[in-house]
């Protein structure tokens, strides 16, 4: 009985008129935990009741903590019949059951119905009182943090990072169950709402038992999925990378630096000293490695026919570790044994992490996906998930061992998704195949020098040393062995460098030198699902890209769908990758990061929607142009045509280039070598599998770039196409989009953001849709959504849309349902003009750099920094993350001793959240795990809820838009509610995960359920920072006692 | 291909001043599109008419979920639904509840309590302020003020259409046409400034909209300054001494005297009949501003006939109200002072 859980009502506000007589309510709450209910008394004839309640104590083992919700039903009392329910609250006490989260949660909370939506607000207090429990064995993980975030959480470090940890329940949906039929959807709903919050509460606990046993203390990246299968059932499933990570104590981050080499050892990772890195500085390991994108392997396997693929692929494995002795020599041999020592103890070397301590990732090899269409079928033992477990295991299988065909041992940016249409299920998987550094991984052997002192924070500029660093020396004389292996690859472009052998590449490619340090291979296109790493060097900016596709699909059951379904796959995943490679090249770019491949199957359709961010990659080659040619090179008009075509194509390109301002530094030619003659490779991105691609290639003249790429058109479908192309337009001028957390190019972010979420449903009324039409339309649902959203958010100007996250469903049979989420963050232009050089500068300096004898260069940081240093702290600070972390370690250390006292001030915490000046406290909402212009002093715990919300008087709520309108908003304030009453004014890594929505017009009904989670954090504007003087940070409150300032 | 459904929420919410113009205006959504397209917004922002379409529609539906908390504003300060900066707050209700000056001269003294007039909803404003604060004590512009976060001009403007449809005076009269909303207003602040109980003590039991009773029925009292014919007279050669040379008006003054004594005097002894309240503004301009009009007086005239008529039966031997009579004259005079204009 470890556990004791105190609530408290205290008051209720704008309560319904549940008694027409009088215009008024007898309120009273019932406060229900596990089977325990208590009441508090009648307050009669009031909408604004003053209950007061004495504290009501659970008293309960910390297993039910943690699964169970905290349930809060506002009734109306009726002497003569039953009493009514107004509605009620759900509170996850989870963050009240970690010492670093929250400590009290307090707050008005909106009274929620799933009929009537909010009704009134109810003032509730709530504390849980832990008792020290040794028991080894228990069935609890008290204690294990879980963050949304898929970066390490600034304001702690990571000691070590585990890995992959995965976990599903199941469990009949109460929707489908018999005795749905009597009861009213209130009840039906509650009962749905309540067992999700059960499910997820016990999912979240045996995850916190898996990081216990590896013995971790906190899932970073958590993402927790619902399958709602319908009769089949109900699956909660959650991954999420484990983790130990430390907290930050106040008291290390204000140590002064210092700078004698041995106490640097130890003192690195707490002072402000943006610490050298050796990856700039090993000896020169030719390690040439790295990249393309897409594994083209992809199988798709129904039912059970899985394993096939596995073994097709295992030569390939063998493969990529036997090129390590040929091509990198014994230092990559052991690099690579280490590595896989540390990741092959695991089953599945999976990181859900998009963004990683600079050192962390080694090498990427492109993007891996696997998909697996399944028929789903009744769950009989809740008990025991072996199917579901089953299949996914399958899955991450194929995934693993597509990486190791691109001679990768680990994947990140991992995620996995699923699509149901309804008994088929098509469960999807992706990461990026990479090769990572082993001494992050393990436990013990380095502990201590691989310490990442703060997490990076992405976008804004910060000060140098604010970005998370990690000490690379090693702190004593055995591990110093290690360092020997440790890769040369400079940081800017190390990742881009293959990791496969390029003698045997696993997929064809078209392989240069690095541009950047022209030591290693790099591929010609880099597709992933990451981040963009900060110390990438990128030119220019970058832009959304989206690839867009609907595949017809004709009407079966079963095994004859499923079937269908699995055969449309190839050509779908086919096509949306050549979509991408087009789009990107039209828009002069090389690189993909954040890439999202989302397939959703419906009753007589595949609809497929790839979005990414692409940039301008500074160590990949420039992407040529396109070049299309025609079949029927005999017809006059039909190449005055293709002729037009081309040259509004080229106009494009231009157009994109300066919009972009994609500039890249012209090198000379004999510096990059020759690149890799590689005809096949082609053929392969060609639209129609023509004989005569090799020819095509020749003709190529126009664009000045001999690797031009080819468009043929065959047909008319492949004209259509080319027009597509055309159609998307650039954001109207002051705006920039992307999808990943931060957008490449700019970085001095100004505080306002924006976060929104749109939707739209809209009726495909083709009576004979093909294929083109639909994609036609697809396509304009997409750009007409994008151009809504520039519209609306005008008055930001200039802005970018960052993480923007598009969903899309199909709830009927001719519904498209897109649902979008993502922030609106303002910047100021005039320094982002400034920052725009320098990435060319730098990457050109460092290119020298790196060109010289990197032996000796650990021995002169220490002794001899590099003198000319140009760039000082200010300037540097304006160029914020891409282009910072391109700055040579050397020159880093150099900037330290006027960086710090600014530092400093950025880091000095401050308990009081800001905006409790209001009657209600803002509480800031985004996608990203940062807020701009702030500093994130604590996490609270994180965000999870699940709402369903039906009406049948769907016309008087102002038909489907004003019911989810409504909805929506309802969801956020419940969201806002939730984070205020924690004591905190943000949440961060917010997601909506689901938005499932249906309606049936004819009966005036409409059903919604969302879901959405996030982190719950305090942030402190560092303008507010800076203004306060210096206190001690010992003496720096806690921000404990809050939650009081926000619920006035 | 059509879009069903289609909405946009932000976690602060979006307020566009022109369509929350547009809407407040009553526009329908296919008038606000029309009427924005005019404005030229296509061409600044290049967008297109189906943008704006959803997006006015948007629009329309969030003022739509949030017209039920403007109808109590203090609620929209404490709602949770809507995250909205307190500036925006202010900026929605203060938009909300500006009028049309035209409008609410016309309904001036007519009954609010009743939904008699067309579906307005300024109308309907005035009804919600009126039934808020009909039953509260205290000051009214300040009662309003508080119930409905108006800025204070606002809220006095409320005040006196609330005072005016407490008192039912009569404004419709066409030769009271001349006179404004904004100087019928002015007349009831002075006139709850100087009269209402809460002028004298803040915690007087009745609310500011009705004239204290207590009081009304001592400006009886007055009638001795027309009725007794030697307090007339006396009264009379005070002010002519004190005026003579001094305004150009002097022998209309001499000649009209016991006139507009009998007029001001008796506009205050009328007042407690509710039929007779009615009058007060016709009777004010019938039987003073008409006849100075007429004689040419000018304004300054008038004032300075005002203070001195005011301030002589201080010196009247047996006069005992002289409190009593400043009291009633200080509204009176800022009264006339007000109305007198072309």
């Amino acid at each position: 009985m470890p556990g004791k859980l105190k609530v408290k009502i205290v008051a209720g506000r704008h309560l319904p008129v549940m008694d027409r007589a009088s215009d008024l309510t007898d309120a009273f709450v019932e406060v229900k935990f596990g089977n325990t209910t208590f009441k508090t008394d009648v307050y009669p004839k009031s909408l604004n009741p003053q209950w007061n309640s004495e504290w009501f104590k659970f008293e309960v083992d910390d297993e039910e903590l943690q699964d169970e919700p905290l349930q809060i039903t506002v009734l109306d009392h009726d002497t003569y019949s039953a009493n009514d329910a107004i509605g009620k609250v759900y509170i996850d006490i989870d963050p009240l059951l970690y010492s670093e989260a929250a400590t009290v949660i307090s707050g008005w909370f909106p009274i929620y119905d799933t009929i009537h939506g909010i009704r009134g607000e109810i003032n509730v207090v709530v504390k849980v009182d832990l008792f020290n429990d040794l028991n080894r064995f228990r069935q609890s993980s008290c204690g294990v943090k879980f963050f949304c975030t898929t970066s390490i959480p600034k304001c702690y470090r990571a000691v070590v990072i585990h890995g992959f940890v995965e976990e599903l329940v199941v469990n009949e949906d109460p929707e489908y169950q018999w005795i749905d039929r009597i009861r009213t959807p209130r009840a039906s709903n509650e009962a749905r709402q309540r067992l999700i919050s059960l499910m997820s509460g016990e999912l979240q606990r045996k995850i916190g038992l898996k990081v216990l046993e590896m013995r971790g203390n906190a899932v970073v990246g958590y993402l927790q999925c619902f399958d709602l299968e319908g009769e089949s059932g109900l699956v909660v499933r959650a991954i999420g990378t484990a983790c130990t990570l430390d907290k930050l104590s106040n008291t290390s981050a204000f140590l002064p630096a210092c700078n004698s080499p041995s106490k640097e050892m130890k003192e690195i990772p707490f002072n402000e000293d943006p610490n050298p890195n050796t990856y700039s500085s090993g000896p020169s390991t030719p390690l040439k490695n790295q990249t393309y994108s897409f594994s083209p392997s992809k199988s798709y396997s129904r039912q059970s026919s899985s394993s096939d693929t596995d073994l097709s692929l295992t030569p390939k494995t063998g493969m990529g570790s036997g090129s390590a002795g040929k091509e990198g020599g014994p230092f990559k041999t052991l690099l690579r044994q280490q590595t896989q020592s540390a990741l092959e103890q695991r089953e599945f070397p999976f990181f859900t992490l998009t963004t990683f301590p600079p050192g962390f990732l080694v090498h990427v090899g492109g993007v891996v996906s696997a998909r697996s269409v399944k028929l789903l079928d009744r769950i009989h033992n809740p008990d025991e998930p072996e199917t579901r477990d089953a299949w996914w295991a399958e899955i991450r299988q194929e995934i693993k061992s597509h990486a190791k065909a691109l001679g990768c041992h680990a994947v990140v940016g991992y995620s996995e998704s699923t699509s149901i249409c309804e008994e088929v299920c098509i469960l999807s998987a992706s990461g990026t195949a990479a090769v990572l550094n082993p001494r992050f991984l393990q436990d013990g052997t380095m502990e201590g020098c691989l310490e990442q002192r703060l997490s990076w924070q992405p976008g804004f500029f910060s000060i140098g040393s604010e970005k998370g660093e990690v000490d690379f020396f090693p702190q004593s004389q055995d591990s110093s062995s290690l360092l020997g292996i440790e890769e040369a690859s400079p940081p800017g472009c190390g990742f881009c460098h293959i990791p496969y052998d390029e003698l045997n590449m696993p997929f064809p490619a078209h392989l240069t030198y690095c541009y950047n340090c022209r030591k290693q291979k790099v591929p010609d296109v880099l597709f992933t699902t990451i981040d963009l790493p900060v110390e990438a060097v990128v030119v220019g900016k970058g832009c959304l890209i989206q690839a867009r596709l609907c595949r017809l699909k004709k009407k079966a059951q079963a095994e004859a769908n499923a079937t269908s379904i699995s055969n449309l796959l190839p050509f779908m995943e086919y096509e949306v990758h050549t979509q991408l490679m087009n789009k990107l090249k039209l828009r002069g770019m090389n690189a993909l990061f954040g890439l999202r491949i989302q397939i959703t199957v419906g009753e007589n359709m595949l609809m497929g929607l790839a979005s990414a961010t692409g940039v301008y990659l500074a160590a990949l080659p420039t992407p040529g142009g396109i070049q299309i040619a025609g079949k029927t090179p005999n017809d006059g008009t039909y190449e005055q045509h293709i002729s037009h075509m081309q040259k509004k194509i080229n106009d494009t390109i231009a157009k994109n280039k300066e919009l972009y301002e994609i500039n890249p530094p012209e090198l000379p030619e004999e510096i990059i070598g020759s690149p890799i003659p590689e005809p096949r490779q082609r053929s392969r991105l060609l639209r129609s599998q023509s004989e005569s691609s090799d020819e095509v290639t020749e003709l190529d003249l126009s664009h000045g770039k001999k690797d031009a790429f080819v468009l043929e058109i065959d047909d008319t479908d492949a004209m259509e196409d080319v027009h597509s192309l055309l159609t998307d337009v650039p954001p109207p001028s002051g705006f920039y989009s992307c999808n990943t957390e931060i957008m490449p190019g700019i970085n001095n972010w100004t505080p306002e953001i924006q976060m929104f979420t749109a939707v739209r449903v809209s009726r495909l009324s083709n009576i004979n849709p093909t294929n083109q039409t639909l994609n036609k339309n697809f396509n304009d649902l997409c750009e007409n959504l994008l151009k809504s959203l520039y519209f609306k958010l005008r008055s930001m100007v200039p802005c970018c849309l960052c993480h923007v996250n598009f969903t899309v469903a199909l709830p009927e049979d001719e519904l498209v349902q897109i649902a979008v989420t993502a922030v609106a963050i303002t910047y100021d232009k005039n320094q982002a003009l400034q920052a725009n050089k320098a990435p060319t500068e730098k990457s050109q300096q460092r290119a020298s750099t790196d060109n010289e004898e990197q032996l000796q260069f650990p021995l002169e940081l220490s002794s001899d920094p590099l003198s000319s240093q140009p760039f000082s702290p200010a300037k540097e600070a304006l160029e914020g993350a891409s282009s910072h972390t391109g700055i040579p370690a050397a020159q880093r250390a150099t900037s330290l001793e006027k960086a710090s006292p600014l530092a400093e001030g950025y880091l000095r915490h401050r308990s009081v959240p800001s905006g409790t000046n209001s009657t209600v406290s803002v509480v800031k909402m985004t996608p990203l795990s940062f807020l701009p212009g702030a500093k994130i002093t604590k996490y609270l715990g994180i965000i999870n809820m699940f709402f369903i919300r039906e009406t049948t008087s769907l016309r008087e709520e102002g038909g489907v838009s004003g019911f989810l309108h409504a909805f929506i908003a309802e969801v956020f304030a419940m969201v806002r509610a939730h984070v205020a009453a924690l004591g905190g004014n943000a949440v961060v890594s917010y997601i909506m995960k689901q938005c499932v929505f249906m309606e049936n017009p004819n009966k005036n009904q409409a059903q919604c359920l969302i879901n959405v989670s996030g982190d719950a954090v305090i942030f402190v504007r560092e303008s507010e920072l800076e203004v306060l003087p210096v206190q001690p940070p010992a003496a720096a409150p806690q921000p404990t006692g809050s939650a009081g300032d926000v619920t006035t | 291909m059509s879009s069903d459904l289609d909405v946009f929420v932000g976690n602060t919410t979006l307020i566009d001043e022109e369509v929350y113009r547009l809407w407040l205006d009553g526009h329908s959504v296919a008038e606000a599109v029309a009427r924005r397209l005019r404005g030229g917004v296509l061409e600044r922002e290049g967008t297109s008419v189906a943008v704006l379409q959803s997006d006015t529609r948007d629009h329309y539906r969030t003022f739509q979920m949030l017209e039920r908390l403007l109808h109590a504003p203090p609620r929209l300060l404490q709602q949770l639904l809507f995250q909205i900066p307190p500036e925006r707050q202010a900026l929605l209700v203060q938009r909300y509840y500006a009028f049309d000056e035209a409008l609410a001269r016309e309904l001036l003294g007519k009954k609010l309590s009743k939904g008699t007039k067309k579906e307005l909803d300024e109308f309907d404003n005035f009804k919600r302020v009126f039934k808020a604060v009909e039953e509260l004590r205290g000051p009214l512009a300040e009662n309003i003020q508080q119930l409905f976060l108006l800025p204070p001009p606002l809220a006095r403007d409320y005040a006196a259409i609330v005072f005016f449809a407490n008192s039912r005076f009569e404004t419709g009269k066409r030769r009271l046409q001349f006179l404004s909303f904004g100087d019928f207003a002015a007349c009831a602040q002075s006139m709850m400034g100087h009269w209402s109980q809460g002028a004298l003590a803040p915690e007087a039991a009745e609310p500011d909209g009705d004239l204290p009773k207590s009081f009304l029925q001592d400006l009886k009292e007055l009638k001795v300054l027309v009725s007794d014919k030697d307090l007339l007279d006396q009264h009379k050669s005070l002010v002519c001494s004190a005026l003579r040379g001094k305004i150009s008006v002097y022998n209309e003054l001499e000649a009209n005297f016991k006139a507009l004594s009998r007029a001001l005097v008796n506009v205050g002894g009328k007042l407690t009949h509710a039929r007779d309240v009615r009058d007060f503004f016709v009777d004010l301009v019938e039987k003073v501003i008409e006849p100075c009009r007429s004689d040419k007086w000018s304004l300054g005239d008038l004032r300075l006939f005002l203070t001195h008529y005011t301030a002589a039966p201080r010196n009247l031997p047996g006069f005992r109200h002289q409190a009593l009579w400043e009291r009633y004259m200080a509204a009176i005079t800022a009264c006339l002072l007000r109305m007198y204009h072309d």
